[in-house]
This record gives C-alpha cells, structure tokens and sequence, in this order.
C-alpha cells in the first residue's frame, strides 16, 4: 500500500472510480454520452473554482470569497457581458486586477489572507446583488454554444476536464513560474533570498486565481443560462474540499491541478450518487462530508504507514 | 580576471559597513575585502555580528552606513556579482523535488524545457562536491534527511547557475554533515579556491577553520577584533580573541555509583540515574527517531501524567523548539507552566523570578527577558530552550543535536551545566554529531542503520571506535 503515499494522485483516482462504479451499478443508464455529460457538466465550474482555490492553497493562503466571487462573475456575465461584451469584457479583467492587488496588499502588509478574503466575499456579494437584486440575465449565445458542445465520442464535461486538467498540470507542475510559486508556499523566504520579489509573485498567483474564478463564472452560466447573486455560494467550500481531496495540503505548497480537477468531479459526482440513493436532500452535505472524512481518513493512514515503513 | 594574483579586484569590498537595528549595533564599521582565492574564516562567538556581517554581504540587507561593493565584476547587486550564501538553518523548498530547487534560484533556466537541464546541473554540482552522494535528482526535499539537505543546499550554492559562482558564503555548513562528507566539502573548498573563487567559511568548529581558510576573520560585538593570515593564529589565540577562554574539555569524569536504570527501550538502550548517555554514529542513523520515540512515549500518551518525566531539548530550533511569536520568558517558561499554577492560574511573578534566575545561570545575553525570541541570535535561542529543558523538575533530558551552531564558550558552559545536573541524578539521552560532545558522556550508543551497533563506556568512548562502530559493515 506504500505506493498510495508515494503517488498522491492515485488516492483521488481510485476515490473518482469507486463513486463512478458506484453510480454506475446503481444507474446503469447514466453509462453512456449524454448521461456522463449529464453527471459531469455541472462539474467543470466547480473544476475551475478548484483550480482558482488551489492556486490561492498553493501559497499557503485560503480564499474564503470564492464562492461570492464567482457569483458576481456569473452576475456580471448574465447582464454586461451578455448586453455590451466590451465593458464586461473590462468589468472582468478588472476583477482579475482586483485579485492580484489583494495577493499583493496580503503579502505586503502581511495580513491573514483568511480574513480579507472573508471581508471581501461580503463586498463581492453586495456587488453582485446591485447589479442582479433578482434572478434572471440572459447567458450570451456563444457561451451557451461552448458549454452545450457536443464533441464525438466523448462528452464536453470529460474533454473540458481533461483540458482544465493538462493546461494547469503544465502551468503548475511542469512550468518555470509554476515550480517558483509552489516554492513560495513552500518556503516563501529561501525564493525570496533567491532573489524573486515575493509580492509579484503572490499578486501573480491570486491574479491566476480571479482569472480561474472568472472562468468558473462564466461556465456556471454558459450551463445554467441565467444568474442569481448566491448562485455560487457553496462553491467556496466545495473548492477547497476539491483541492484537499485531490491530494492537496492546506500549507507547505503541496498541490496537484489533476488531483484537484479530479477531487472537483469526485464532489459533484457524489451528489449524483446520493441522490441515486434517494438520500433526502437534507442528508446529502452531510454524506457529501462523510465521503470527504472517509478519502482523508485513508490518504492520513496510507501516508503514516509510509513514514513507518 | 579569475586569476588568483593579490592585485586582482576584489570581489567584495565593504568600506565602513555598520548595520544598526535600533539601538543595537550588530555591525559596527567594518572594512573588509574579499580577493579571489581567498577563503575567510568567520569565527566569533554567537551575537559577535557575523550573520549581519554576511547579510550585509549578500545583499540580504542594506548596511545604515558604509557601503558595499563588487569591483571585479561591477555588479550592482550581490546576486549579479555571483555571491551565494548557503544558510546554517535549512532554506530549500521541501515540497520540491531536488532539481526544482535548483531553478528557484536559477533564473537563467527558462522556457518549457527546463527540467533536463537543471537536473544534468545538480547531478553535475552533487558530483563534483560530494562525490557519491546517491541523492535523486528528482526526490521531493521532504523525504531526504537533514545532511542530505544540506548537501543539495551546498550543491546548489556551487552550482554555475548561469553565470558563476565567485563567492560562496558558508554559515555553518558542516553541522549536520558527519566527518567524511565534511571532509568531501573541505576538499571541494579548497578546490574551489585554488580555482579562483571566494569562499566565507563559518564554523564552530576550530579545526576546521584552520584546515580550510587562508585568512581568519575574528568578530567580537559586531567588529572585527583580529585579521590574520590563517597560520598566524594557534587555537588558543583564536579562541582568546574571541573572547572566551577555553577550559580544556573536562577530565575530571567523577566516577559516580552507578544509580538505578531508568531507561529502557526495546532497542537496547539504557540509562541510569546521573548518566549522560550518548547516541552517535553516522548523521540520520535513527539516533533522532530513536529519541523521538523514547520521548514521545514517555509525554504524548492520553493518559501520560501532568507532571512531566521528560523533557526535549530541540537541535532543530525552528522546527521543535522556539515558540517564534512569544517573548523570551514566555519560551522558556513553558515546561514549568504547570508547576507553578495556582488553582489553573499561572503565577506570574514566580514566573519571571525562576527566568530571570536562569537567564543568569546559562547566561542569555539580552536586556529584557519580554523581547521577543527571535530578536536573540541562535546561540542564545538555543540557550532558552536549554533553560526551559532544565527549569523543570523531569528527571530525563533527551536532547537531540542541542548544539548545533554554538559557540565555543557556551559550548563549555552547557557541558559544566549538564555535568552538574547530572550529579543531582538527572539523566541525560544526548545525540549528537559531534565527536568531541559524545566524549562528554558516562556511556555511547552507536547508531548504525537504525539499529545500536556498539555500546561503550569509560576510555572505550573516542573517536577511533565510535567511528569503528558506525562503519564496521558498511563496507562489507
């Protein structure tokens, strides 16, 4: 069993297949295109949203506006974006500008990102009900076209995971600037005596954060084809139980972008299974946690064992 | 440029360099320059400046007056002018693998192709400084051990990186490298320089200094009190410069009854009260775990006592031992807590009289014992967690590597402390790497492998056999 502890991603690999079999024997019907996609395309903006937290997690901070953000972005993306692409276009990168001070201002004034992200998941929600009191907006048509794409063969919610999955691998994992960020959460002052500037590069993994939320929002919408305010509140948790559950550790830099895509899909497809089971909704979050408690449980005793052996 | 003629450029040149933190002068006006070929001896007690005066160096931190300069490159910035600086405390990204380490500090690597190369680099620097070092390009840093650490973090300090290395600042780099791998860095030391680079060499450890450097730097209350060419100093000069005289390592081993055994482990280890029981062998042998183990036994239970029968003493500071946000008093304080409690309240005014009384005995330099822990140097960091060891009542110390990066003459002030304490029946579990510490103790084990290999006790204990034992079967 050693080789669990020594290839993390194999964890939230075997969890994936286990709900997948699962679900799968209890509904053998969803064993096909349109019932994967059916499974799965609510999951590409919980990916994202992972993604975006990881890259938070990754330098040893927490986002906990997450979920507010990704609102607003949906918000923003149901009316501007939809009625006048320019300024939508500008509202969102200025979001994404947004992010990257907030890494800089944390890090410089050395504040506890916990915090700040908090208060501003409050800004980012009162955002985004000025700009849709109610539900309602409109998505625009071509990010409705991209999110209902139907590619042969395999299913839009598989490629577009695999995808986030490859490009994030490569960004992260395999890239130059990648291994310096995953360095800083690491041990932020050997990058710093190595001559990085500590703060770029915090503004640099927040700004990847706010674009990955933006992405999240828009695809939420591309999928749900209208907005509300809270649409996307449960996102900031959901996020960072992706990222734990793909193999990712609160401090010290350790993450693994396959491993959170994975833990995203492992998430929502859990929902599914449980809902499979006729499981009342009101136990579902907290079979949803149990689920969470169990993978975490066995990753705790695979990696003690190792340390042992 | 590279030759290693005297009328080169220097490659530093500090003019006056003085670095106040408040009231405090750490460097005092200090006028150094450092040729190509020479390699320094920075020897002075803990506190005398000699990490200010290489943070100074290093670009590290901006000196309040004087100035700093890199004339045989004209560099503006230390990194530029291919000043590295290997740390005494370990400073690599643990959650990366050996080579991404490596690309940290390497910015000349670039594009999507870099992994190759930067493994080629380290296997290449690994090599050439310590030869047979079986450590794995792409191990995460994690699962090396500590010598292993500080041998990459050594290697990525001589690495070409691009450009070159020209100066190479070494804080203590031998403290958790046993003999022969220190060995492999004093020869590539000397390589080095004969090849025209600089190297700043700190150690404790006299012999050493004098094996390597070419030029002896003496630092005393952020000056320099002495600058000699290296042969110009015997060992005893150094140390009086210093300012500490040197008791010759105590002779007088009292024979002692020998009291009841105390402790006992599966292992084989044992101890008895009064004894000052040593762990030894090669660095990462399992003396660290066998200790963890015996400790953690002994206090972590549920239903261990409130009064602890242990107590730890960190080598690893950052990791095990300082509290880094509370004040001095607040970090040695902490093993007594419960002891001097009223009804679950602690006692303050007791609380500041036991530190106050310890900071005399082990002699913390600092004005106010509310300072925060980490305005002490490392020395004195350590000397808190020994007063915090020894404040409480425990009849067992287990002290792991406790004298990493010490001075001389705290060196022997702890050793006189632990032989008195040891007197009034405590026991001592101390692991070390360095010989001359195992030489101090009643009895040795020697660690082979994670098992004891030896055990000796009286005249058996000295280097020849502590050394026999740690690698008896390794060749075979």
């Amino acid at each position: 069993m050693r080789i669990f502890a020594r290839y993390r991603i194999l964890l939230p690999v075997v969890s994936l297949a286990v709900v997948l079999a699962a679900t799968f024997y209890m509904q053998p019907r969803a064993m096909s295109y349109f019932g994967i996609n059916l499974l799965f395309n609510l999951a590409v903006p919980i990916a994202l949203a992972t993604i975006a937290q990881m890259m938070i997690i990754m330098v040893n901070d927490i986002d906990l506006s997450l979920g507010a953000f990704v609102s607003l972005v949906a918000c923003i993306t149901a009316t501007f974006l939809s009625d006048s692409p320019m300024l939508g276009v500008l509202i969102l990168l200025a979001l994404v500008l947004c992010y990257a001070a907030l890494g800089a201002v944390i890090h410089a004034l050395d504040l506890p990102a916990i915090v700040v992200t908090l208060g501003m998941s409050f800004v980012w929600g009162g955002l985004a009900l000025f700009i849709l009191p109610s539900p309602g907006g409109a998505s625009p048509g071509w990010l409705r076209a991209l999110m209902t794409v139907k590619p042969p063969y395999i299913p839009m919610a598989v490629c577009a995971s695999v995808i986030i999955a490859l490009v994030t691998h490569l960004l992260v994992i395999r890239s130059g600037i990648g291994t310096v960020l995953r360095g800083v959460g690491g041990n932020a002052r050997s990058v710093e005596r190595a001559g990085w500037p500590v703060v770029r590069l915090k503004a640099l993994a927040y700004g990847l954060a706010g674009l990955f939320g933006v992405f999240a929002g828009m695809a939420l919408v591309g999928l749900t084809t209208s907005a509300d305010a809270n649409i996307a509140l449960r996102y900031t948790l959901l996020s960072i139980a992706g990222v734990i559950l793909g193999g990712g550790e609160f401090t010290g830099g350790k993450v693994s972008p396959v491993g959170a895509v994975i833990g995203a899909l492992t998430l929502t497809l859990a929902a599914s299974f449980l809902s499979f089971l006729r499981l009342s909704p009101d136990w579902q979050i907290g079979a949803q946690g149990a689920i969470l408690i169990l993978v975490l449980t066995a990753r705790l005793l695979f990696t003690r064992r190792d340390a042992e052996a | 440029m590279s030759t290693a003629a005297p009328l080169a450029a220097p490659i530093v040149a500090l003019t006056e360099a003085a670095k106040h933190f408040g009231p405090v002068r750490a460097l005092d006006g200090v006028s150094l320059s450092i040729f190509p070929g020479d390699c320094l001896g920075l020897v002075g007690h803990n506190g005398a400046g000699k990490s200010t005066l290489v943070n100074v160096v290093n670009g590290g931190l901006a000196p309040t007056s004087g100035s700093v300069a890199f004339p045989a490159s004209g560099a503006a910035t230390a990194l530029a002018a291919g000043v590295r600086s290997v740390f005494q405390e370990l400073s690599l990204c643990p959650n990366l693998t050996v080579a991404e380490n490596l690309r940290i500090s390497h910015s000349a690597l670039k594009g999507m192709n870099w992994r190759a190369p930067a493994r080629a680099e380290i296997r290449a620097a690994l090599d050439r400084v310590f030869p047979g070092h079986g450590i794995d390009a792409d191990a995460p840093v994690d699962t090396l051990s500590i010598a292993q650490r500080q041998m990459v973090e050594i290697a990525i300090g001589f690495a070409p990186r691009g450009t070159e290395a020209r100066l190479v600042i070494l804080d203590e780099p031998t403290s958790s490298l046993d003999a022969g791998i220190a060995d492999q860095l004093l020869t590539h030391i000397k390589r080095f320089c004969a090849g025209g680079g600089a190297v700043i060499f700190i150690s404790h450890m006299l012999g050493e200094i004098f094996e390597v450097a070419t030029r002896i730097l003496v630092m005393k209350d952020g000056k320099v009190v002495a600058e000699k060419p290296a042969g110009g100093f015997t060992r005893q000069g150094l140390v009086d410069a210093m300012g500490h005289v040197a008791t010759e390592a105590a002779a007088a081993q009292a024979a002692r009854l020998p009291g009841d055994e105390v402790v006992r482990t599966p292992e084989g280890l044992r101890a008895r009260r009064g004894e000052i029981v040593g762990l030894s062998g090669l660095a990462g042998h399992g003396q660290a775990e066998a200790l963890a183990r015996i400790y953690l036994g002994a206090t972590s239970s549920w239903r261990s006592p409130r009064e602890a029968g242990m107590v730890f003493v960190a080598g690893d500071r950052g990791r095990d031992g300082v509290l880094p946000l509370w004040s001095i008093l607040r970090n040695a304080s902490i093993s007594i807590l419960p002891q001097i409690a009223r009804r679950g309240m602690v006692d303050r005014t007791r609380e500041a009289e036991i530190v106050a009384e310890w900071k005399k005995r082990i002699g913390i330099r600092t004005e106010d014992v509310t300072n925060p822990i980490l305005s002490l140097s490392g020395g004195n960091q350590q000397k808190v967690l020994f007063a915090r060891a020894l404040a409480s009542a425990a009849p067992v110390v287990v002290m792991d590597d406790p004298m990493r990066g010490v001075d001389v003459g705290t060196k022997q002030d702890v050793y006189a402390m632990i032989r008195a304490e040891a007197a009034k029946g405590r026991i001592f579990l101390w692991y070390s790497t360095e010989t001359e510490e195992v030489c101090q103790c009643d009895r040795v084990f020697v660690f082979r492998n994670g098992e004891i290999s030896a055990e000796l006790t009286g005249d058996a204990i000295n280097e020849e056999r502590i050394l026999e034992a740690s690698f008896e079967m390794e060749g075979a």
